[in-house]
C-alpha cells in the first residue's frame, strides 16, 4: 500500500524509495482529492502554532504534512490529528505558503475511510458518518434523531442527557424530522461522488 | 563575392550529433562559397588563426562561422575578421549548437538541419554591407541617486578617481538606513562610528556636490550624455547663511511630529534635521507641518535665527544637468502593512514594534538615549520575543523572497539586548537560520551559546495582550508541539521591500524592474552591477535585499564601472541600429510608442517648398537617436510603411535567408 | 431589498431563536426574506470532513433552486454560510466540477447569484443606518464580547467580508444599538465546533479559554453569529468553569436578538426563554441604565 515502511512513530522512519508513480501515491491522491500540493509546505510550523486542537493531537498539524511529504501513509491515515481537526481554517488563513491544511485533513480522512484504516478517533468518525446518513435519509439533519442514533452507535447514553432534556423542554428539539421532497435527487448527489463509509 | 564557411565541432558538443564533415562538404556547394573547413574549437586561438589565414589566402570577403549562439561569440569573430582586414559586420553566425546539436539526437536529419542553418547564413551574409560605429563624446560627471551607504561609497570612489559627482538624496540628510542602526553584525561596530566619517568625507570632498531634499524628475539622453532634471525642494533655510547652530530646532513650537528617522519612536519639530550628525547639518522646514505655512502665523524660527537664514519665500528649483553615468542607489523600504500584520497586532499594541524601531531604542542617539524600554509604559522589558520572517518568505501576506539580513540582525539584537539588560530573557522564533557570510554563523552561535538566546524553530501564529504582557502563540516544530510564551516586548523582523515609487523611478530611467519592483540587473551572475541600459549602474539594496558588506562591495563595483566608462576617449555607438526613411515615413508615431528604449521621436521636417508662395509645407517624421537605439528591431517590425529599417537585419537579408531555406526544400529534400 | 432565505437545519431546532430573530428583524427593516423551497442541509463539517465533492454538491442543489428564484441568498448560520460560500466559489471557478455537479441537479447552479451572511446583510452601511434610526431601547450598559468564531471569517479567500484577524462588523453593529463592545482577544478563536458532541473535552477547554478572556475584559454577555458557537458556549460553560475553577457563567446572544431588542421588535423578548443560560443579568444591566438620565453613560 505504501512505498515507505514505518512501524510506529517512535521507531526510525525507513524510507525505501520506489521509482515511478507508486512512490508519490499519497501526495498524488491528496492533490486529486483536495487540490493541495503538500510539497508547497516548508514546515514553518505556523499551522501548529495557531491550531486550537493541536494540544490534543498525537502528531502536530505540520507533521501531518511532513509525513505526507515523505509518503508515510500509514502514519498519517492512522493519526488522531486528522480526525481532531475542527476545520476552523486558522491554519489556512495564516499559512505563508497558502496551503489549505484543513483541506488536506479532509482528504486524509476520506483516504483513511477509502483504505479501510480504522479511525483513531472513532467517535468523531461515527458522528460525521451518522450526520451524513441523516442528510441522505431526510435531506436535512434532524438533531434529535442524529443525537439519539449517534449515542446508540457510540454506546454513550448518558453524557449531555440533561442538556438534551432541557433543549427538548425549551422546544429546541423537534419530534418530527422535516423532510426534503427532492430526497431522490439528494441520494443521487451521494451516489455520484463516490464516498467511503466507515460502516460497510 | 568570396564567402568562407568555418564549421566548429565545439569539442563533442556539435560533433557528436552533427556530421561536421558533411556540413563542410555541403557548404562548398553553396552559392558564393569559395572555401569551407572545420575545426575542433573555432573560437580558440588556433581556430581564429585558421579564419584569418583563410581570409588572406583565399581573398575571402564574407565569413560564416557555424558554431554556437551569436550572443556568446559574435564579438569574438567580429574582432577576429577585423584583425584580418574585413569589416566586422561581414560575419554571420549559424547557431548549430543551441539550435541544433543540443536539441537533436545524432540522425541524418540533425546534420541536414545544420546544413540548412548554414545555407541561410550564407544567403544572408551575401547581402551584408559594411557598417560603422560612430564615436560619441562623454560628459565625465556622475549622478548618484540615493545617499545611503551605497550612494556614499559610490560617490566617494568615483570622486577619488578624479571625476565630479552629484549625490542626490530625497531626505534632508545623507546616511540612509545605516545611520539609523545601533551596532552592525557580526563585528558589533557602531554604525555611526563607521558611517559618519564617510558622510563627512562626502560633504568635504571637492568633487562631490550633495543635493539633499531633492528628487530626480526626468532623465533623457543616453550613455555618456544623460540630461537629468532634478527638483531641489525648497528647504526654507538659506544654506549660505545658516551656521547649523540649532537654535531654531529648540524654539519651534510644533513639537509632536513623529520622527521618520526614529521610525515613530520619537518626535521632531517642524524645522528639523533628521539626526544630530546629519549631513548637510543644516535644518529644513517641513511645510506640511509648519505653523507659519499652515496658518500664516508664527515665524518663531525667523525671529530667533541670529543670521537671518530662514527664508519662507524660497521656491523649489528644477535644475537640468548633464551626466555621463548614473548610479542608482535608492535602497529599500521596510514593510509596514499593519493590516497584513494584524495577527501580531502591529500598529495596535504599542509593545509590538519593528526591528528598525528596536534599533532606534537601542541607539545611544535615539529617543531613549539607548535605553531599551517598552513604548507603552517606559518600563524595562524582562523578556523580549523576536519574530523572524514577518512579511518575508510569506507569499500569502507579504513577499515570497528571503530578506536576507533579518536572521543576522535578530541575533545581533538578541545579543545586544542581553548585553544591555542582564536579566532579560530573549526568544527568537525562526524558520531557518541563514547566516552565510564571513563570521556570521559564528556570531549566531555566540548569541545562543554565550548570550543564552532561546531559539525556537517555528513560526508565530498570533500575538495578543494579557494584562500588561503579550502572549506569543507559536510552535516548536522540533518538539512537534504548540508553544506559548508571555513577554514584555515583541520585535518583528519586517521584510525589506522596494520603495513604493521604485517603479516610477525605473520608468524615468528607462530601466526594468522585477516582479516585486526591485531594479533588474543586466545578468544575474555576470553583470550584476549593470542594467540593460548602458551607463546606468546599480548599487545596494535597490536591486535586492543586501547587507552592508554586499552593499558597499556593489557600490564600489558600480563606481569602477563608471570610472571605466569615463576613462574611455569616446563611446562607440551600436552599428546595428534602426533608421527611418524620412521620404516614405508618414509620421504615424507607432514606432515611437513601441520602442522599449525611448530612442525614437517625431520631428518636424520640411516636406516640400511651395513654389507659389514663399512658405513651406511641413510634415512629421520619426527619427532614431542612434546613441540610445539598441537595435532590437521592434520599430522595423511595427512600421506600416516599411520606413523603419534595422541595419544588419534589412528586409532583403531576412528574405534571402527564407528563400534559401525554401529553395532547399523545393529542390527536393527526400 | 429581497433575499432568498436559507435557514439551515439548526435554525429550525437548536437555534430557533436565531432563525426567528433573523426573520423578525428583517421584517422590521423592510428586508424581504423568501424561504428557499425544499432547501436541503449544507453538509456542514461532516460533509467536507468525509467527502469533498459532496460538500459542494449539497449546497449547490440549494443554490440552484435559489438561482431559479433570481435572488441572492442570505444564510444566517456561520457554518451554513461558509459551506454555501465555499460551494459558490468552487462552482464559479471550476468549470469541470460545475458541469459534473449540475448534471445531477434538477435546477443547475450557474453562479449567477451569490451568498451573504446575515451579519453581512444587516451591517451593510444603509441597513445599519436604518437600524440606528429604529433604536428605541438603546442597549447602554450592555458590554458584549463580540465573538465572530471561525467560519464567518475564514478562509478569507472564500468568505472574507470582514478582516479575518481584526474583524469589526459585529462590534460596529453593537455600537449602533448603544452597547459598548469590550476589547478582548479571543473574538476569532475556535470553540471546537462539531467536536462539541463527539469530543466534548476539547470544547470544554476551548470555550473555557474564550469565556474566560471575555469576562476578564469586562464583558457581561457574549454575542455570536453561529448556532454551533452558541450551543458550545452555552452548554459547556458550566463544565469549563469547573475545570478552570472560575465562574464562567455568562449569557450568550445571537446578534439578531440584540438588534431586535434594541429596535423593540415585537416577539424578540420571548425568545430569551429558550436560552439554556439565563440572560436576565444582561437585561438587568441594560435596565439599570434606562432608569438613569441620558448622558450618564458617556
Amino acid at each position: 500500500m505504501t512505498s515507505l515502511i514505518s512501524d510506529n512513530a517512535q521507531s526510525c522512519c525507513v524510507l525505501s524509495p520506489v521509482q515511478g508513480p507508486a512512490g508519490s501515491e499519497l501526495k498524488r491522491r491528496i492533490q486529486e482529492l483536495c487540490g493541495e500540493n503538500v510539497l508547497e509546505c516548508y514546515q514553518c510550523g505556523e499551522c501548529t502554532a495557531g491550531c486550537p486542537v493541536a494540544y490534543a493531537m498525537d502528531i502536530a498539524p505540520n507533521q501531518v504534512l511532513r509525513l505526507a511529504q515523505l509518503g508515510l501513509e500509514d502514519e498519517v491515515l492512522s493519526s488522531s490529528a486528522i480526525w481532531l481537526c475542527a476545520g476552523c481554517e486558522t491554519c489556512y488563513t495564516r499559512c505563508p505558503k497558502g496551503v489549505a491544511l484543513s483541506r488536506v485533513m479532509d482528504a486524509c480522512r476520506q483516504l483513511a475511510l477509502e483504505r479501510g484504516v480504522k479511525p483513531k478517533e472513532l467517535s468523531i468518525a461515527k458522528f460525521h458518518d451518522q450526520f451524513l446518513t441523516e442528510v441522505r435519509r431526510f435531506g436535512r439533519v434532524h438533531e434529535l434523531t442524529l443525537t439519539a442514533l449517534y449515542k446508540m452507535r457510540t454506546r454513550d447514553f448518558f453524557s449531555d442527557v440533561f442538556t438534551g432534556i432541557q433543549m427538548f423542554l425549551k422546544g429546541k428539539l423537534a419530534l418530527i424530522p422535516s423532510l426534503v421532497k427532492g430526497r431522490d435527487e439528494i441520494r443521487k448527489l451521494f451516489a455520484r461522488p463516490r464516498r467511503g463509509s466507515s460502516e460497510k | 563575392m568570396r564567402i568562407g564557411v568555418f564549421v566548429c565541432w565545439c569539442g563533442s558538443n556539435i560533433a557528436k550529433t552533427v556530421d561536421v564533415e558533411k556540413v563542410v562538404e555541403a557548404a562548398r556547394e553553396m552559392p558564393g562559397v569559395v572555401y569551407a573547413t572545420d575545426y575542433k574549437y573555432m573560437c580558440s586561438e588556433p581556430g581564429q588563426n585558421i579564419i584569418q589565414d583563410a581570409i588572406k589566402e583565399h581573398k575571402l570577403d564574407r565569413i560564416v562561422v557555424a558554431s554556437c549562439s551569436p550572443r556568446l561569440h559574435e564579438p569574438t569573430f567580429q574582432r577576429c575578421v577585423e584583425a584580418a582586414g574585413l569589416n566586422p559586420y561581414m560575419v554571420e553566425m549559424a547557431n548549430i549548437r543551441e539550435q541544433c546539436s543540443w536539441v537533436h539526437d545524432r540522425t541524418p536529419e540533425a546534420t541536414q538541419h545544420a546544413i540548412d542553418l548554414v545555407r541561410m547564413a550564407v544567403a544572408k551574409v551575401a547581402k551584408n554591407e559594411p557598417l560603422t560605429r560612430s564615436r560619441l563624446g562623454i560628459t565625465r560627471k556622475a549622478l548618484v541617486i540615493g545617499g545611503g551607504v551605497a550612494g556614499i561609497q559610490a560617490a566617494l570612489d568615483i570622486a577619488d578617481a578624479g571625476y565630479p559627482v552629484v549625490l542626490v538624496e530625497r531626505t534632508p540628510s545623507i546616511g540612509g538606513h545605516m545611520a539609523q542602526y545601533d551596532k552592525t553584525f557580526p563585528t558589533l561596530d557602531c554604525a555611526a562610528c563607521i558611517l559618519t566619517p564617510k558622510m563627512v568625507d562626502c560633504a568635504s570632498h571637492p568633487l562631490i556636490e550633495i543635493w539633499s531634499y531633492s528628487e530626480v524628475e526626468e532623465v533623457n539622453g543616453f550613455v555618456g550624455n544623460f540630461e537629468v532634471k532634478v527638483r531641489r525642494r525648497a528647504k526654507s533655510v538659506d544654506e549660505s547663511k545658516c551656521t547649523g547652530c540649532g537654535l531654531c530646532l529648540e524654539k519651534c513650537p510644533v513639537k509632536d511630529i513623529p520622527s521618520e528617522f526614529d521610525e515613530g519612536t520619537g518626535t521632531r519639530r517642524a524645522i528639523y534635521r533628521p539626526f544630530p550628525q546629519s549631513v548637510p547639518n543644516k535644518p529644513v522646514i517641513d511645510r506640511d507641518h509648519c505653523r507659519y505655512f499652515q496658518t500664516g502665523k508664527c515665524g518663531v524660527c525667523q525671529k530667533i535665527c541670529p543670521v537671518g537664514a530662514i527664508d519662507y519665500e524660497q521656491q523649489d528649483q528644477v535644475v537640468t544637468e548633464k551626466f555621463g553615468a548614473i548610479v542608482v542607489a535608492t535602497g529599500f523600504d521596510v514593510w509596514r502593512d499593519e493590516r497584513a500584520m494584524a495577527q501580531f497586532g502591529y500598529g495596535k499594541y504599542p509593545d509590538v514594534i519593528s526591528s528598525l524601531q528596536f534599533e532606534r531604542l537601542m541607539n545611544a542617539s535615539g529617543p531613549t538615549d539607548g535605553k531599551i524600554v517598552r513604548p507603552s509604559d517606559g518600563k524595562t522589558p524582562r523578556s523580549i520575543a523576536f519574530i523572524s520572517c514577518v512579511g518575508s518568505r510569506d507569499e500569502e501576506h507579504g513577499y515570497p523572497y528571503c530578506s536576507k539580513v533579518c536572521c543576522m540582525y535578530n541575533a545581533k539584537q538578541a545579543l545586544l539586548a542581553k548585553d544591555k539588560l542582564h536579566d532579560v530573557q530573549t526568544y527568537v522564533f525562526y524558520m531557518d537560520i541563514r547566516a552565510n557570510g564571513k563570521g556570521y554563523e559564528e556570531f549566531v552561535r555566540r548569541t545562543i551559546e554565550e548570550y543564552g538566546a532561546n531559539y525556537i524553530r517555528g513560526r508565530v501564529s498570533r500575538v495578543y495582550p494579557d494584562g500588561d504582557q503579550l502572549v506569543v502563540k507559536g510552535a516548536d516544530t522540533l518538539l512537534g508541539r504548540p508553544l506559548e510564551v508571555r513577554v514584555d516586548l515583541v520585535v518583528l523582523a519586517t521584510a525589506m521591500k522596494p520603495h513604493d515609487d521604485a517603479k516610477e523611478l525605473a520608468r524615468k530611467l528607462g530601466i526594468s524592474t522585477d516582479q516585486y519592483d526591485w531594479f533588474s540587473e543586466a545578468h544575474p551572475k555576470l553583470r550584476p552591477v549593470e542594467v540593460l541600459t548602458d551607463g546606468i549602474y546599480l548599487a545596494g539594496a535597490c536591486q535586492y535585499p543586501k547587507d552592508i558588506p554586499d552593499t558597499v562591495a556593489q557600490a564600489s563595483g558600480a563606481a569602477s564601472k563608471v570610472v571605466g566608462l569615463f576613462s574611455k576617449e569616446a563611446i562607440l555607438s551600436e552599428a546595428m541600429t534602426a533608421y527611418v526613411n524620412e521620404d516614405t515615413c508618414v509620421g504615424c508615431g507607432l514606432c515611437v510608442e513601441v520602442c522599449p528604449f525611448g530612442a525614437i521621436e517625431l520631428v518636424e521636417v520640411v516636406d516640400r517648398e511651395k513654389s507659389t508662395r514663399d512658405n513651406q509645407v511641413m510634415k512629421k517624421v520619426a527619427r532614431v537617436n542612434e546613441g540610445v537605439c539598441k537595435g532590437c528591431g521592434t520599430c522595423a517590425a511595427a512600421c506600416r510603411s516599411g520606413s523603419a529599417r534595422l541595419r544588419g537585419f534589412d528586409t532583403k537579408q531576412i528574405l534571402a535567408e527564407i528563400d534559401a531555406l525554401a529553395d532547399a526544400a523545393l529542390a527536393g529534400r527526400q | 431589498m429581497k433575499y432568498a432565505y436559507y435557514p439551515g437545519c439548526s435554525l429550525e431546532s437548536t437555534a430557533r431563536e436565531f432563525g426567528e430573530s433573523t426573520t423578525l428583524v428583517a421584517e422590521a427593516l423592510g428586508i424581504e426574506l423568501v424561504e428557499i423551497p425544499d432547501w436541503n442541509c449544507c453538509g456542514a463539517t461532516s460533509g467536507h470532513a468525509l467527502d469533498h465533492k459532496l460538500s459542494i454538491a449539497l449546497p449547490a442543489r440549494t443554490l440552484g433552486i435559489a438561482e431559479s428564484m433570481g435572488l441572492d441568498v442570505v444564510a444566517p448560520c456561520a457554518a451554513c454560510y461558509n459551506r454555501m460560500k465555499s460551494a459558490e466559489v468552487a462552482m464559479k471557478s471550476d468549470e469541470a466540477l460545475r458541469s459534473e455537479i449540475n448534471a445531477s441537479l434538477a435546477k443547475p447552479y450557474e453562479g449567477k447569484i451569490t451568498v451573504r451572511s446575515a451579519l453581512e446583510v444587516f451591517t451593510a452601511p444603509e441597513v445599519l443606518k436604518s437600524v440606528a434610526e429604529n433604536v428605541r431601547y438603546p442597549l447602554r450598559g450592555l458590554r458584549p464580547a463580540c465573538y465572530y468564531g471561525c467560519l464567518l471569517l475564514r478562509p478569507p479567500r472564500v468568505v472574507g467580508f470582514d478582516d479575518p484577524e481584526a474583524p469589526q462588523r459585529l462590534d460596529e453593529a453593537m455600537r449602533v444599538v448603544g452597547a459598548e463592545p469590550v476589547e478582548w482577544y479571543f473574538k476569532n478563536e475556535c470553540c471546537g465546533a462539531s467536536l462539541g458532541i463527539s469530543k466534548s473535552s476539547i470544547t470544554v477547554k476551548l470555550t473555557g479559554d474564550i469565556i474566560s478572556n471575555a469576562k476578564k475584559h469586562g464583558a457581561n454577555c457574549i454575542v455570536t453569529v453561529c448556532p454551533l458557537c452558541m450551543t458550545n458556549l452555552e452548554m459547556r460553560q458550566a463544565a469549563a468553569g469547573k475545570m478552570r475553577g472560575e465562574d464562567l457563567t455568562i449569557p450568550v446572544f445571537y446578534f439578531t436578538e440584540l438588534l431586535g431588542l434594541a429596535m423593540e421588535v415585537p416577539g424578540i423578548r420571548k425568545l430569551f426563554a429558550s436560552h439554556l443560560v439565563d440572560v436576565n443579568s444582561a437585561l438587568d444591566a441594560i435596565d439599570q441604565y434606562q432608569s438613569m438620565p441620558a448622558g450618564v453613560n458617556s
